[in-house]
């Protein structure tokens, strides 16, 4: 488990907003320099709030999207020397919508075997089987093979996205809401899946979900959010029995388990809505945070080591993340 | 007066196909209170959408509805001409989408859209119909609300989208809202945000709200009443309770299955499925649609239609043969939730 697969280094990007007509470009800044490592073998779960940039930092670790200031290695090379080539077979991405994601046009076996058309496989005899292996290790019949995306049910099209993701043997899966377009009897065909192949494959993911109750499921790991910076991350249990940072406590105290007896929970987070073109001074939580200290409004907190990973919140000391204050 | 305000009996819906007929949804029969929230679930594609767009009367053209009363406040809305609809539509009832991009007007900005329903709807002025855009757009937690209401659909994001129509169904205080999973897009705090919302307006005016979602924490916490789902027609009813801690039907034992607890399922570990695909409704089905993926199916389940039985509960009822040799009660009426 000490191995890196994927190192990110104070990784920030930016995009540059119209105004409108006349008035000058703003910029917005969607991540905002991210440390990250994920090791091999292990489920990294990125949470939060819709907009805090989950996806603009997926694209950047899948080489889609350069970063405007930071370094990405992946499997200890730097991956601005990298080829797309041999990016795309280290580490491969599983979208949210099976029903967008995959050409209509074309066979359900030319998806799959589109990478290794890309990639120049010196073997095309040898492509239908290796297919209809990775067909049959996701849990797709072998007759759908010339089948068209519209044939296939929710379900079966996003085990072409894994099968498609899958048939270069990658080392690294990227999963973007992977399950949220499903339904739930299909999202647990997935899940489970997911489960094995990680097994069977020795895979290692990043999963971003906003379904908590599947985060919890699934990963060891658990990296929180916030307007561009990830602000808790550690083991999951750890993250998920003492919550550290006051937004990781507003998002799991705002899980919805199906239990009737209770009434949905109040966040305590307040209206004050982030605008990521105008961050509030300080740490960014500030305007929303119920534990709010004086300093909080004007200096924005360094990340303190916790004892599997860190939060970023003046809350704590600098020395093995205790509570600075006992309320 | 009673306190219905509304009714559904025996709603079906038919959708001619090039390969024949869809009968997308077969007589369903649900009824809201007012101040009730009734959610609807089940398996994408059962006609959830389409029993919705039915009673705001919104079908695509080729769908022909059916229903033997479709009664909003006591007075019939079945075909009453697109006019006294549309008077109603936006006033009285109004409608959440699952995809805000077909219900936004692409041409219009955010703030002709939010005050012009209101502005046809009810006398006030244009100063007025603003300050309630803003005052909902705040609070469904649009940051910047005054100057959002003159951007277009298109400028911005998926969950600000839903939001605006959620605020966009409130302009007018109506008796009833239908909303078609309002918050799948959204994160949990915003989420949890949204519903308590919902329930504040709900309380104001004393609205009837139903509530589709596939999301069974949502529905857990919220419904007063349930109505289960599955290919066209309703499986089973009752209140949160009894579905959540007493599931009758298979469907919904295996949908309660698929589902990880936090601190209940052991993590990692293989969560149920239903094995199968859900199927076609083109055609008729002798007997129990979900038959095909039923572990507990008996002979005598795909010969003749299965009836709605009662159970011991008022509200309570469920489709399924099992369930009848359990309480051993008569068939209840076709559907009603
Ligand atoms: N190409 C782009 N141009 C301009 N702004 C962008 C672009 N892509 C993303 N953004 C902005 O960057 C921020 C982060 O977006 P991102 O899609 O990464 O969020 P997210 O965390 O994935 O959200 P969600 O949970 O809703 O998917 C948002 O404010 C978004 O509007
Ligand atoms: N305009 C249409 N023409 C033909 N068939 C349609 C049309 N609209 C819906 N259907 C079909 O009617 C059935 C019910 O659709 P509906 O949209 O009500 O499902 P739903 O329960 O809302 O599903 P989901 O959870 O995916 O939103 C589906 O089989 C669908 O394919
Ligand atoms: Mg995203
Ligand atoms: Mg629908």
């Amino acid at each position: 488990m000490n191995e890196v697969v994927l190192d990110a280094r104070d990784i920030s990007r930016s995009f540059m907003i119209s105004q409108g007509f006349m008035r000058a470009k703003r910029p917005l800044h969607a991540v905002n320099g991210v440390n990250l490592k994920l090791h091999r073998g292990e489920v990294l779960a990125l949470v939060g709030e819709s907009g805090c940039g989950k996806t603009t930092l997926a694209k950047m670790l899948l080489g889609l999207l350069p970063p405007s200031a930071g370094t990405l290695e992946l499997d200890g090379q730097p991956l601005a020397s990298l080829s797309h080539l041999e990016v795309a077979r280290i580490v491969q991405p599983i979208f949210q919508d099976p029903y967008s994601s995959l050409n209509p046009r074309k066979s359900i076996g030319s998806i799959i075997t589109l990478p290794l058309q890309v990639q120049g496989d010196k073997d095309p005899a040898s492509w239908r089987q290796r297919a209809e292996e990775i067909m049959e290790l996701v849990g797709l019949p072998r007759r759908v093979y010339n089948n068209f995306p519209s044939q296939l049910s929710g379900g079966q099209r996003q085990r072409v996205a894994i099968a498609r993701a899958l048939i270069n043997r990658p080392r690294v899966v990227i999963c973007d809401e992977p399950t949220s377009a499903l339904d739930v009897s299909v999202q647990s065909q997935i899940l489970n899946l997911l489960q094995d192949l990680r097994q069977e494959l020795g895979l290692t993911y990043l999963m971003i979900s906003h379904n908590l109750a599947v985060v919890e499921h699934m990963a060891t790991r658990i990296a929180v959010m916030y307007l561009g910076r990830i602000v808790e991350e550690g083991e999951a249990e750890s993250v998920y029995n003492s919550p550290r940072h006051p937004y990781t406590e507003a998002l799991l105290g705002s899980v919805l388990t199906p239990d009737p007896s209770l009434g949905v929970p109040d966040t305590h987070l307040g209206a004050a809505y982030p605008n990521p073109l105008d961050m509030p001074s300080g740490c960014s939580f500030h305007p929303r945070c119920t534990k709010m200290l004086p300093q909080c409004a004007q200096q924005a907190p360094s990340p303190i080591p916790t004892e599997s990973g860190h939060v970023e919140c003046s809350l704590y000391e600098e020395n093995k993340g205790k509570m600075r204050i006992t309320s | 007066m009673s306190n219905k305000i509304l009714e559904v009996q025996d709603l079906t819906i038919d959708i001619p196909t090039p390969s024949g007929t869809l009968h997308a949804v077969q007589s369903v029969s649900i009824h809201v209170d007012r101040g009730e929230t009734l959610c609807i679930v089940g398996e994408s594609g059962c006609g959830k959408s389409l029993t919705s767009l039915a009673i705001m009367d919104l079908l695509p053209r080729k769908a022909v509805r059916k229903a033997t009363r479709l009664e909003l406040a006591g007075e019939s809305v079945f075909d009453i001409g697109e006019r006294r609809m549309s008077d109603i539509r936006g006033d009285r009832m109004s409608m959440i989408f699952q995809e805000p991009m077909t219900s936004l007007n692409p041409a219009y900005t955010i703030g002709d859209q939010l005050t012009e329903a209101l502005r046809r709807h009810k006398k006030v002025s244009r100063r007025e119909a603003r300050d309630r855009a803003v005052f909902l757009l705040e609070k469904v937690g649009i940051t910047a609300a005054a100057s959002r209401l003159g951007q277009y659909p298109h400028q911005l994001s998926g969950g600000l989208r839903q939001r605006v129509m959620i605020a966009m169904a409130l302009m007018c205080g109506p008796d009833l809202i239908i909303a078609d999973e309002p918050t799948t897009a959204l994160d949990v705090t915003i989420q949890a945000q949204i519903l308590h919302l919902l329930a504040e307006l709900q309380r104001e005016f004393n609205m009837g709200l139903i509530l589709i979602t596939h999301d069974l924490g949502v529905v857990a916490r919220i419904a007063d009443r349930v109505a289960v789902m599955y290919a066209g027609q309703i499986v089973e009813t009752g209140t949160a309770k009894q579905i959540f801690k007493n599931p009758a039907h298979p469907y919904t034992r295996g949908l309660l299955a698929c589902i990880p607890i936090p601190g209940q399922t052991a993590r990692g570990a293989h969560l149920g499925a239903i094995p199968g695909i859900v199927p076609s409704l083109v055609g008729r089905m002798p007997g129990c649609h979900f038959a095909s993926r039923c572990s507990e199916v008996r002979d005598n389940c795909t010969t003749a239609p299965i009836p709605q039985f009662e159970g011991a509960e008022p509200g309570r009822s469920v489709r399924c043969l099992l369930a009848d040799e359990a309480t051993g009660r008569e068939p209840a009426r076709e559907g009603a939730a």
